[in-house]
C-alpha cells in the first residue's frame, strides 16, 4: 500500500489502457462507419498474438518479435479483407443484426481454425527483445515492456487521429460516420471505403494482438475476453469516437488499479474484497456511464438516417391466415404425441423438451427484437432469474412446484422492472451494450458469492414432484406452458399495445407527438418478455434438477439472438423457427464432432446467405411465388 | 434454379434430420457400454491427454479379451462446459445408447448438476476429473463416485509443507469461483491450525482467465509477505509467472502452487517456469513406481508425446470400470454401484481403493519442486502423497453425507 505504490498501480493502469484501446480502437471505427456490431473483432487480435508467436519460433531469434508486430497486423488484416470480400459486402443491405450474427459465426469458425492451426496449449511468447528487465521505480521494479506500452497507446491513438482528420480517406470516413447516404449519393465509392475501413480495423487489432504477447499467452480464450472488453471500451467512449476510446479505455484500467491497490476496504464492520470487484467492474463501469450519458463519455446523439428506420414492408407484421393457424396446430400435434414415441425414439422426447424450452426463450426475446425494436443482449438474465427463483423455491424451501413456475416469473419480472427502467431509456447499440452489462453483472453476482445461491455450482436438487413429477407429465405441463406463453405473446403483438409498441419502434418521436409513453410502452413489453422467459427458465431448471450460472452467460443471451434472427425477427414463428433448428443442429453436430463451432459458422453464414431474412422467409417466399402465379 | 434448389436443400436438411434424431442403436448382449461426458471441446489442452489414457486402457483390456468376455465400449459426448448440455447428454447415452454407467465431466459444477441427476435417476456416475468436493461429501449420495484427488486433499498437502516452511507472513491468490475460494479456506484454516501465529497479508481473487498480472504482483510485493499461495492455473498461471518475475515477487519468497505441478500447467510456462516452487501435481519423469514405467513406455510410444496428469486419469477411468463391472459379474446397476464401494483399482501410481465411506477414491498427488530440465520445466524432489492421507475426519464426513442421503 501506501501513496507511491499507488504511483506504481496507475503506470501499471495506462499500460493495461493502452492495451485495451488497441482492441477498441478498430471496433469503434469500424462500427462508426458501417454500424457493424464486429464480433470477429476479438479473433484479428487473436491471430495478430498467434501469428506473432510464430513469427519468432519461426525464425528462432527474438529479434523477430518486432517485425513480427507488422508481419502480424498485415495477417489479420489480409484475414479482415477476406471476410469483408466474401461475406459482410453480401450483407451490408440485411438488417443489422444478420451482419452482427455473420460477425459471430466468423468468430465460432476462426476459434476452430486457431485450435487446429496452432493447438490447445497457451502460448507463452518470448520477452520483448530490449525490454525485457525492469526499471526502477519508487522503489519498485517497473517492466519496461510496460512502460513501452503506456508510450504505443497514444502513439497509436495519434497516428490514427491523424489518418482520420488529415487525410482525404479521413474525411471520407468522417462524411459516412455522419451520413452514409449522401456520402454515396456524391459518387463516392462505398464498397472500397467500407472495405478499407474493415481491414485498417483487423489491422489495429492484430498489432495490438501481437504486443500483448510479452505479457499473455497467445490462447484460445483471447478472442472473447478481448472482444467483450473492447465492447465495453467502445461503448463507454462513444461510439465511433477514438479519443472517446482512448479516455475509456484509460477509465476502465484505472478503476481495476485502484481496486487492486487498496485490496480489503474495511467499512466498519464489514470488509469488502475489492480485489472480487475486478470480475464486473468494466460492467458496472459501463452502466454508470451509460445511465447518466447515453451516448457514451464522447459519443453524440447518433446522427439520423434519413428515414427514422429504414422500414420495409418485411418489418410488418401480419396476423396468421387459415394456412398459419392449420401449420400451428399440425406443430401442436406435433408436440403432442412426441412422449407416445418413447418406445422407438427414446431420445426424441428429451431434446423436445429443450426446444419447447428455448422456443419460449427465444419467441420472448423476438418480442423485444421485432415488434420491440430493441435488441437486448442480456435476456439470458431474465431466463436466469427464472431459472434461480424456481430453483431456490423447490431446492432449498422444498414447495411445490406449481409455485416454482409463478415465483420464477416472478423473479424475471422484477429483474425486468430494475434492469428495463434504465435499458429503455437508451436505444440501438447502447441498449444492446447496457443489457448486456446488466445481464453480466448479475452473472457475476451468481457467480462468486457462494453464499447467495451456491455460486459456480449453483442450486441443486431441483427435481419436479407430485402431479407433474412424471417424465411425460412434466413433458405435458411444458407444452402448457408454450401453448399459453405463445397464445399470450401472440395476443400481445395484435393488441392496441403490439400496434403502440410498433408504432414507436417505427417513429418515436410521432408515436410521442399523439401522445403515446414511448419509454414505458417499451418498459411494459420487457415486463412481458421476461414473464415468459422467466417461465421458460424455470422449467428448464425444472428439466435439469439443478441450475448454475452459466444459465446467466452472455453466450446463452447471444445464442437467444442468433435463434431469433436465424428465424426471422419480423416474421410470427420466426423465433420458433429458430430456436427449434439451432438447438437441434447443436445437438446432432454438437455431441460428437471436434469442431463443431466451425461447422455451426459455417450453416449459420450459409443459411444467412440464402435467406438474409432468416428461415420463416421460406415460408412467406413460396407464399408469394403462389400469389405472383395467380 | 435457386429456388429449386432451395427446395432441395431443404429437403435433404429435413432427411438428415430425422435420420439423425431418429436413429436408434442396439444395446448388443457381448458388449458393456459406458457414456463419458466430458468437455472436450472447451478444454481440449486436458481432454486430447484425457483421451489418449482412455484409448490406451480400452486397448489393454480388450485386447487381453475384455471384461468377462465382454468388450468394453465409452461412447463420448462434448457437455460444452455447461450443466444442461451435459445433463441432456447423459439422458441421451441412457435413454438411446442404452449405456450401463456415466462418467467424466470437468467443472464442478457440471459434476455436481450430474451427480445429482444420476441420484435421481439412480445412475452410476464416477466423476474423473472434478476437484469439487461438495460432490462427496456435502452432496454426496449412494450413485455418485470420484476418482480425483479433490480440492481438500491438494489444499491439505500444500498446508501440511507450508506449516513445515514455517512462514509467517503468506499472501494468497486464487481464481475467484469455488474451486479457487476453497482452496485458499481450506489452506488458511489449516495452516492456522498448525502455525497459529500466521498472517495472511494480501488476498486476491481474480477473474478467471483475466488476471490483471502487473497490477496483482505489484499488490502483493507492496504487502511484504514471506512466502506465496498460488490456486492459479492455465492462462492465469503464465501471465501472474512472467509478471512476477519481471517484477521481482517471487525473489527471496517460498512459492506453493495448486495443481502447478501438473504437466498441462507446468510445461507451457517453458523457459519461463520457475525454480524452486512447492507444488501440487504429476512427475512423470522421475518416478520410479513399476506399474507407471510400463505406462510411461507404452504411453510414449503410442502417442509419441509423455503423459499429463488428465491421461492418468482417462486411463485410469477405464480400468475403474472395468474392475467395477468384472466384480459385480453383471450390469445391472445396483450391483455395479455395490461393488464400486471399496473397489481396488491398479493404476500406474500404485493400487487405488474407492471409500465406501464417501465414494472418493484414495488416489493422491505429487508433491515436488519445480525445475528446469532438459526438455523443459519438470518436478523434482517429488513424493506421491497418498490421498487416504490428507481428508477430514470420518465424523465430519459422516455428518455431511447423512444430510442428502
Amino acid at each position: 500500500m501506501g501513496f507511491s505504490g499507488l504511483i506504481v498501480q496507475i503506470l501499471n493502469g495506462f499500460a493495461e489502457a493502452s492495451s485495451l484501446f488497441m482492441i477498441a480502437a478498430g471496433l469503434s471505427i469500424i462500427f462508426g462507419v458501417t454500424r457493424i456490431v464486429n464480433f470477429a473483432h476479438g479473433s484479428f487480435f487473436m491471430i495478430g498474438a498467434y501469428v506473432a508467436y510464430t513469427v519468432v519460433e519461426r525464425f528462432g531469434d527474438p529479434m523477430w518479435f518486432w517485425p513480427g508486430i507488422i508481419i502480424a497486423a498485415v495477417a489479420s488484416a489480409l484475414v479482415g479483407l477476406m471476410v469483408e470480400l466474401t461475406l459482410l459486402r453480401r450483407i451490408y443491405r440485411a438488417p443489422e443484426l444478420t451482419q452482427l450474427l455473420a460477425t459471430y459465426a466468423v468468430m465460432l469458425i476462426v476459434q476452430d481454425l486457431v485450435l487446429y492451426l496452432w493447438g490447445p496449449v497457451p502460448l507463452l511468447g518470448p520477452r520483448a527483445p530490449g525490454l525485457e528487465g525492469a526499471v526502477n521505480i519508487l522503489g519498485r521494479q517497473f517492466p519496461t515492456y510496460s512502460l513501452f506500452l503506456i508510450v504505443a497507446g497514444p502513439l497509436t491513438l495519434a497516428a490514427l487521429w491523424a489518418l482520420v482528420t488529415r487525410t482525404r480517406w479521413g474525411r471520407l470516413v468522417r462524411a459516412a460516420t455522419q451520413d452514409r447516404e449522401m456520402v454515396s449519393a456524391l459518387g463516392i465509392n462505398q464498397a472500397w471505403l467500407f472495405t478499407s475501413i474493415f481491414v485498417l480495423g483487423a489491422f489495429v487489432a492484430g498489432m495490438g494482438g501481437a504486443l500483448q504477447i510479452p505479457r499473455e499467452p497467445a490462447s484460445l480464450e483471447m478472442d472473447v475476453h478481448a472482444i467483450t472488453s473492447a465492447f465495453v471500451v467502445v461503448v463507454v467512449g462513444g461510439l465511433g469516437s477514438l479519443p472517446g476510446a482512448f479516455i475509456a479505455a484509460i477509465l476502465v484500467a484505472q478503476v481495476k488499479a485502484v481496486c487492486l491497490w487498496i485490496g480489503i476496504l474495511e467499512i466498519g464492520p464489514f470488509a469488502i474484497s475489492l480485489s472480487k470487484f475486478t470480475i464486473v467492474v468494466e460492467f458496472v463501469v459501463m452502466a454508470v456511464v451509460l445511465i447518466f450519458r447515453p451516448y457514451g463519455l464522447m459519443g453524440t446523439r447518433p446522427a439520423l438516417l434519413r428515414h427514422t428506420r429504414n422500414l420495409t414492408s418485411s418489418m410488418l407484421i401480419a396476423p396468421l391466415r387459415a394456412r398459419g393457424w392449420i401449420l400451428a396446430a399440425i406443430i401442436l400435434v406435433a408436440f403432442a404425441i412426441v412422449p407416445q414415441l418413447r418406445g422407438s425414439f427414446p431420445y426424441m422426447p428429451i431434446l423436445m423438451l429443450e426446444i419447447i424450452i428455448m422456443v419460449m426463450f427465444a419467441t420472448s426475446l423476438q418480442l423485444l427484437m421485432g415488434p420491440g425494436g430493441m435488441h437486448s443482449f442480456g435476456h439470458a438474465a431474465y431466463f436466469g432469474l427464472g431459472a434461480y427463483a424456481a430453483a431456490a423455491i423447490v431446492g432449498y424451501w422444498n414447495l411445490p412446484l406449481e409455485l416454482a413456475l409463478v415465483v420464477g416469473v416472478g423473479g424475471a419480472v422484477v429483474g425486468a422492472i430494475v434492469l428495463g427502467w434504465f435499458s429503455v431509456r437508451l436505444s440501438g447499440v447502447y441498449l444492446a451494450m447496457l443489457t448486456l452489462a446488466f445481464a453480466q453483472i448479475v452473472w457475476a453476482v451468481f457467480y462468486q458469492f457462494e453464499g447467495l445461491a451456491g455460486g459456480e455450482n449453483g442450486i441443486t436438487g431441483v427435481w419436479p414432484e407430485g402431479l407433474f413429477g412424471g417424465r411425460d407429465a412434466f413433458y405435458y405441463l411444458a407444452v402448457g406452458c408454450l401453448i399459453v406463453s405463445l397464445a399470450f405473446l401472440y395476443r400481445t403483438l395484435f393488441s392496441p399495445f403490439g400496434y403502440a409498441l410498433r408504432a414507436a419502434r417505427d417513429s418515436a418521436i410521432r408515436a410521442e407527438s399523439i401522445g403515446m409513453d414511448v419509454s414505458r410502452l417499451q418498459w411494459q413489453s420487457f415486463l412481458l418478455a421476461a414473464s415468459v422467459a422467466g417461465i421458460a427458465g424455470a422449467l428448464y431448471a425444472l428439466s435439469k434438477g439443478s441450475v448454475s450460472p452459466e444459465i446467466l452467460s452472455a453466450s446463452r443471451s447471444i445464442e437467444g439472438l442468433v435463434m431469433v434472427v436465424l428465424g426471422g425477427e419480423y416474421a410470427i414463428g420466426g423465433g420458433m423457427l429458430g430456436a427449434v433448428v439451432f438447438v437441434w443442429l447443436r445437438d446432432t453436430i454438437g455431441y460428437n464432432a471436434e469442431y463443431w463451432r466451425a461447422v455451426l459458422g459455417v450453416i449459420t453464414i450459409f443459411l444467412l446467405l440464402v435467406l438474409p431474412q432468416g428461415l420463416a422467409s421460406l415460408l412467406r417466399f413460396t407464399e408469394s411465388l403462389k400469389r405472383a402465379k395467380e | 434454379m435457386t429456388i429449386r434448389l432451395k427446395h432441395a436443400l431443404r429437403g435433404s436438411m429435413l432427411g438428415c434430420a430425422l435420420a439423425l434424431t431418429l436413429s436408434v442403436s442396439a444395446n448388443a448382449q457381448d458388449i458393456i457400454k459406458i457414456g463419458e461426458v466430458s468437455s472436450f471441446t472447451n478444454f481440449p489442452d486436458h481432454m486430447g491427454h484425457y483421451k489418449n489414457g482412455m484409448d490406451l486402457a480400452l486397448d489393454e483390456i480388450n485386447g487381453a479379451g475384455g471384461v468377462d468376455g465382454k468388450q468394453l465400449v465409452f461412447v463420448t459426448r462434448d457437455d460444452k462446459a455447461t450443466a444442461g448440455d451435459a445433463i441432456r447428454a447423459a439422458e441421451e447415452l441412457v435413454a438411446r445408447e442404452q449405456v450401463d454407467a456415466i462418467t467424466g465431466t470437468f467443472l464442478s459444477s457440471v459434476a455436481l448438476a450430474m451427480n445429482e441427476w444420476a441420484k435421481r435417476n439412480e445412475v452410476l456416475f464416477l466423476a474423473t476429473m472434478s476437484l469439487s468436493d461438495k460432490m462427496i461429501w456435502q452432496e454426496g449420495n449412494r450413485y455418485g463416485y470420484r476418482l480425483r484427488a479433490g480440492t481438500f486433499t491438494q489444499s491439505a498437502i500444500l498446508a501440511e509443507k507450508a506449516a513445515e516452511l514455517g512462514k509467517k507472513r503468506w499472501a494468497l491468490v486464487y481464481p475467484n469461483y469455488e474451486f479457487g475460494q476453497l482452496a485458499a479456506e481450506n489452506f488458511k484454516r489449516m495452516l492456522t491450525e498448525a502455525q497459529p501465529d500466521v498472517e495472511f497479508v494480501s488476498e486476491h481473487a481474480t477473474p478467471l482467465g483475466r488476471i490483471e498480472a502487473g497490477g496483482v504482483a505489484q499488490a502483493m510485493i507492496d504487502a511484504q509477505p514471506d512466502a506465496i499461495f498460488s490456486v492459479l492455473f492455465g492462462g492465469d498461471l503464465l501471465k501472474f509467472v512472467r509478471a512476477g518475475t519481471t517484477q521481482g515477487l517471487f525473489e527471496g519468497r517460498e512459492v506453493l502452487g495448486l495443481t502447478t505441478g501438473e504437466p498441462e500447467n507446468l510445461e507451457p510456462l517453458g523457459a519461463d517456469a520457475p525454480e524452486g516452487w512447492w507444488v501440487t501435481g504429476y512427475d512423470w519423469t522421475n518416478t520410479d513406481i513399476p506399474a507407471h514405467k510400463k505406462f510411461l513406455a507404452d504411453y510414449q510410444e503410442r502417442f509419441g508425446a509423455h503423459p499429463g496428469i488428465s491421461a492418468i486419469m482417462g486411463y485410469t477411468t477405464v480400468k475403474t470400470m472395468a474392475a467395477a463391472f468384472d466384480k459385480a459379474d453383471s450390469t445391472e446397476t445396483e450391483a455395479v454401484v455395490d461393488a464400486m464401494a471399496g473397489l481396488e483399482v491398479e493404476m500406474p501410481w500404485g493400487t487405488i481403493s474407492y471409500r465406501s465411506l464417501d465414494n472418493q477414491s484414495t488416489i493422491g498427488s505429487f508433491l515436488g519442486r519445480t525445475a528446469r530440465g532438459e526438455n523443459g520445466p519438470v518436478l523434482v524432489d517429488a513424493v506421491y502423497k497418498n490421498g487416504e492421507d490428507y481428508q477430514p475426519t470420518e465424523e465430519m464426513i459422516s455428518k455431511w453425507r447423512a444430510a442428502t442421503e
